[in-house]
């Protein structure tokens, strides 16, 4: 019988590099995958290696390469060093923690670890330190222990960072290598010295009380610092000049963990971040890094002022260097300290403005974000021209959040009334189809409440519709207004501007036009059959609108449809109740622990009672309360013309058909409530609003939620407000989600933020919904 | 600590992969995919970092292969730059000049290397020279089962 010898790993390379299309290379790989399987059931021992690693290199590929997963166990137990070299690689590629097999890997680690090699030792340890489960930590850790106090410094860098994958993966074991850290800091060899450092941080940043144990480890790290900086040149370690730039950037985060919040601590390590801040040479990359992470550490620590102003100039020089990444990275530092040191901050506004124009999208992302964190009263004016000069002319990747960004800020800071009408107009025109869609109630109701701007902004907004009808929130909020303030309009009664001349006819011209246009979403159209309705009593052409209204009652759309039909029955029957419900709408407040997007109208009535004409309808009942009343037909007629009325559907809570409210996740000070609507025109998409807010005394940074549902749900998930959930309750981060649903819906959430500089993150099960918000 | 390297080259083909957590491989697949869309993107003088999740990613081109460094967001990304540098200078070293074809030949002399620089995510020594020692010494012990250097063992 013939005797097939493996081909070689390089051949096959060469082999496979020839296949001309994707159908070929395949053939060759399934080839050798049976010629290597068939080698495998052989048992064969002398070509074992050799098969693995063709088969690391077709998983490279991307073809499976489970089958060899054993063999790769059989290499390491092997005592060849080549096979055990492959064996572990194969492991490290091949197997993780999910499959059982990987334990079997467990004794062969211990014996290796106690191998008269120390480089088998280190394969071992290598192994463990990359892919160790949780079992085998907790097995084979005494070893680990062991090794960590070994002399051999080749071995104990290893070991060391060994411990640090093991406290990660168990971090109950962390106490039992406290001892062996004794001495770690008085080795002389870096690669100890460095690997020690990053033990000592992982076991201060998990636990407050060896955070407590190490401060006392102050001095000696900050001599270690000193004498890199000072020490002449050292072939082995120098980089571009400077000496080991790895272990610096390492001691001085263990310094920041270790300084944070201690004033001792503080004051001991002043003196060195003064001198590496000063005397760190800046014209490369490697200098310019050690820089960035004392920066951080000054901004971190209980520094002198003295040296957060440095700190602070470091960075303002950062945003003038040539290079983007430095540029970069100095406005990412800057957003950080923004909060606590914002005066700082601000004196480096105009440069920071300067990055709007970078055209680096890195970059005009963090200068977006940083500009809008920078914002106040003061500078307001100045201010918001760059920034709508800015989401005129950026990617559509940035429209959304910048427009967002200019709402809020507009918001707090408008010198204004009409300085606000004017920037919100200027959004609207500019980058009216990425604006959220939960802003055109915000918006209608900010307009509400500008009284005296009503007649300029109604002749602005219907200017506008003339010159653009494309972009939906412009056209709702228009339709709206125009349906308002109509009478305003044709009365040219405009005082902040040059007043138009402008027909009952041209205006119902154009909100019919919105109602046959291919542009107009189904909401839009919702909105303007809504605005024509209201003009019945503001204008003098009620036939037209009569006509116009009883076209569509057999529109095809539903929606469209239902509300004509209700109009028509106004008209017909209850003309006498007309004018009241379409009477002008009273100034709206805002609740104020809800976010922005929550208003309630402060004086409807509780009941539905008899319905004065210089009173607003009864807008507080859920749809279900009212059927039940006396007055029937005409109390539901009522709620649900209020319903059309608002046009608000989406986020006025009262409207919501009473899904209550729930709380999604209450841990560490942070809470997460959700509020449910349904989307309107389609009840099977459900709305949730998540409202997170922070309790603790530090803000909440880097805020980023995230959702997963079952397979059987679509999510979508919009933009957040912001990413700053602030400190003691003083504000919420809101976020939109929606469901496609028709089952129980469930929901995992995952949430990231850093809180008092370290990293959080948690997963959590939601599974308290309402019934409500899935039926 | 560092969560991921990824070396692929302007085609998207992938030469080598490190992970530092355990993910499953379709997990794997759908992350490299993302990361070479995201990087092969990039204009040529994008700065070198960008935001993917919760994560940063430092990238940067040698030659025809792209290194893709995946760090979580405390690490320092001018520092992460230095990391893939050096990698680089000790291929080069080993395989003196190194190029493409050295790492797609030699894929598994490209993990023992790296495998001496970094661990679970976090550097492990500091000086090349102790680097390159500790691989020579290494790759001894294998030639003198089979002239492991001038012939390859497999």
């Amino acid at each position: 019988w013939v005797c097939h010898t493996p081909i070689r790993l390089r051949e096959l390379i060469r082999t496979i590099r020839t296949a001309r299309t994707q159908a070929e290379e395949r053939e060759m790989i399934q080839k050798e995958c049976a010629a290597i399987r068939s080698s495998f059931r052989e048992e064969d021992n002398t070509y074992r290696c050799r098969n693995v690693a063709k088969l690391l290199y077709m998983h490279m590929l991307g073809y499976p390469a489970h089958f060899g997963q054993l063999e790769c166990l059989k290499l390491i137990a092997s005592q060849k060093f080549t096979d055990k070299r492959i064996g572990y690689l194969g492991a490290m590629l091949l197997l993780d923690e999910r499959q059982d097999v990987h334990l079997l890997m467990t004794n062969c680690i211990k014996n290796d670890l106690n191998h008269s090699t120390q480089y088998v030792q280190g394969l071992a340890l290598c192994t463990l330190g990359c892919m160790g489960s949780s079992e085998m930590c907790r097995d084979l850790a005494g070893e680990v222990e062991k090794l960590l106090k070994t002399s051999n410094s080749y071995l104990r860098k290893k070991a060391a960072l060994c411990a640090v994958h093991v406290i990660r993966k168990v971090p109950e074991l962390m106490e039992m290598f406290l001892p062996a850290t004794k001495n770690l800091l008085s080795e002389k060899n870096h690669g100890v010295l460095h690997t020690s450092v990053v033990l000592l941080t992982e076991m201060c940043e998990r636990s407050p009380d060896m955070l407590a144990h190490f401060r006392k480890l102050v001095p000696q790290l900050v001599r270690i610092l000193k004498n890199l900086i000072m020490s002449g040149y050292s072939p082995e370690h120098d980089v571009s000049g400077i000496s080991d730039p790895f272990l610096q950037v390492r001691i001085l985060r263990l310094l920041r963990i270790l300084g944070k919040g201690d004033d001792d601590s503080s004051e001991a390590m002043n003196d060195i971040l003064a001198q590496v801040a000063t005397n760190t040479e800046t014209s490369k990359n490697v200098g310019n890094a050690i820089l960035y992470e004392t920066v951080l550490t000054i901004m971190d620590i209980k520094s002198e002022s003295g040296l957060r102003v440095l700190a602070i100039n470091i960075l303002g020089r950062f945003l003038l260097n040539n290079d983007k990444n430095i540029r970069y990275v100095a406005l990412t530092s800057l957003l950080k300290t923004v909060q606590t040191d914002h005066n700082a901050v601000q004196r480096h506004r105009s440069t920071i403005v300067d990055c709007l124009k970078d055209l680096d999208v890195s970059i005009k992302r963090r200068a977006m974000e940083l500009s809008f964190a920078l914002v106040n009263g003061n500078n307001i004016r100045g201010m918001m021209k760059e920034l709508l000069y800015f989401l005129d002319s950026c990617d559509p990747e940035f429209k959304a959040d910048c427009a967002s960004g200019v709402f809020l800020a507009a918001e707090k800071y408008a010198p204004s009334k009409r300085w606000h009408i004017d920037t919100i107009m200027r959004v609207l025109t500019t980058a009216g189809s990425y604006v959220r869609d939960d802003s055109v109630p915000n918006l209608i109701q900010l307009i509400t409440n500008s009284v005296e701007m009503h007649a300029y902004t109604v002749q602005r907004l219907y200017k506008a519709l003339l010159d653009d009808i494309s972009q939906q929130p412009l056209v709702q909020v228009a339709s709206w207004c125009i349906g308002e303030y109509g009478d305003l309009l044709i009365s040219g009664q405009c005082e902040e501007e040059e007043p138009i001349q402008v027909t009952e006819d041209e205006v119902l011209d154009v909100l019919e036009g919105l109602l046959v246009s291919n542009l107009s979403s189904p909401v839009t159209r919702g909105y303007s059959l809504t605005a024509i309705m209201k003009l019945s009593t503001r204008f003098s052409s009620v036939n037209r609108i009569k006509k116009v209204v009883s076209i569509y009652g057999s529109s095809i759309d539903v929606e469209l449809q239902q509300r004509a039909v209700e109009y028509n029955a106004l008209f017909k029957k209850y003309d006498h109740m007309r004018p009241a419900l379409l009477e002008r709408m009273p100034i709206m407040e805002k609740t104020a622990s809800n976010g922005p997007t929550e208003i309630v109208q402060t004086n409807g009535e509780a009941e539905p009672s008899v319905v004065e004409p210089k009173h607003p309808p009864p807008v507080g009942q859920p749809a279900s309360q009212v059927k039940n009343t006396v007055f029937g037909l005409v109390s539901r007629c009522l709620s649900l013309m209020a319903f059309y009325l608002f046009d608000l559907s989406k986020t006025v809570n009262f409207l919501s058909i009473g899904i209550p409210p729930m709380t999604a996740y209450n841990k560490n000070g942070l809470k997460i409530d959700f509020t449910f609507e349904r989307a309107n025109p389609n009840p099977n998409v459900a709305v949730i609003t998540i409202h997170a807010s922070n309790s603790t005394e530090a803000d909440m940074t880097d805020f980023v939620f995230q959702a997963a549902v079952p397979k059987t749900f679509q999510l979508q998930l919009l933009s957040p407000s912001s990413n700053v959930v602030p400190a003691l309750n003083q504000g919420t981060v809101t976020q939109v989600i929606r469901v496609l649903n028709q089952q129980k819906l469930r929901m995992r959430i995952k949430l990231t933020y850093i809180h008092k500089g370290s990293a959080v993150q948690d997963l959590a099960e939601v599974n308290n919904f309402p019934p409500q918000s899935w039926q | 600590m560092m969560r991921f390297l990824l070396l692929f080259s302007r085609q998207g083909k992938l030469r080598l992969q490190k992970w530092f957590t355990p993910i499953t491989e379709r997990e794997k697949k759908k992350i490299i995919r993302d990361m070479t869309t995201l990087v092969l993107a990039r204009q040529p003088r994008s700065c070198n970092f960008l935001q993917w999740k919760d994560l940063k990613i430092i990238y940067k081109r040698y030659a025809s292969l792209y290194f893709c460094l995946a760090v979580e967001n405390q690490e320092n990304e001018l520092l992460a730059l230095e990391v893939i540098h050096r990698y680089v200078e000790l291929l080069d070293k080993y395989f003196g000049n190194v190029c493409e074809l050295d790492i797609i030949f030699n894929f598994e002399k490209a993990y023992f290397i790296l495998d001496e620089f970094l661990m679970g995510g976090e550097i492990q020594e500091t000086s090349k020279q102790m680097v390159n020692r500790s691989i020579e010494a290494s790759d001894m012990l294998q030639e003198t089962l089979e002239e492991y250097m001038s012939k390859p063992a497999f």
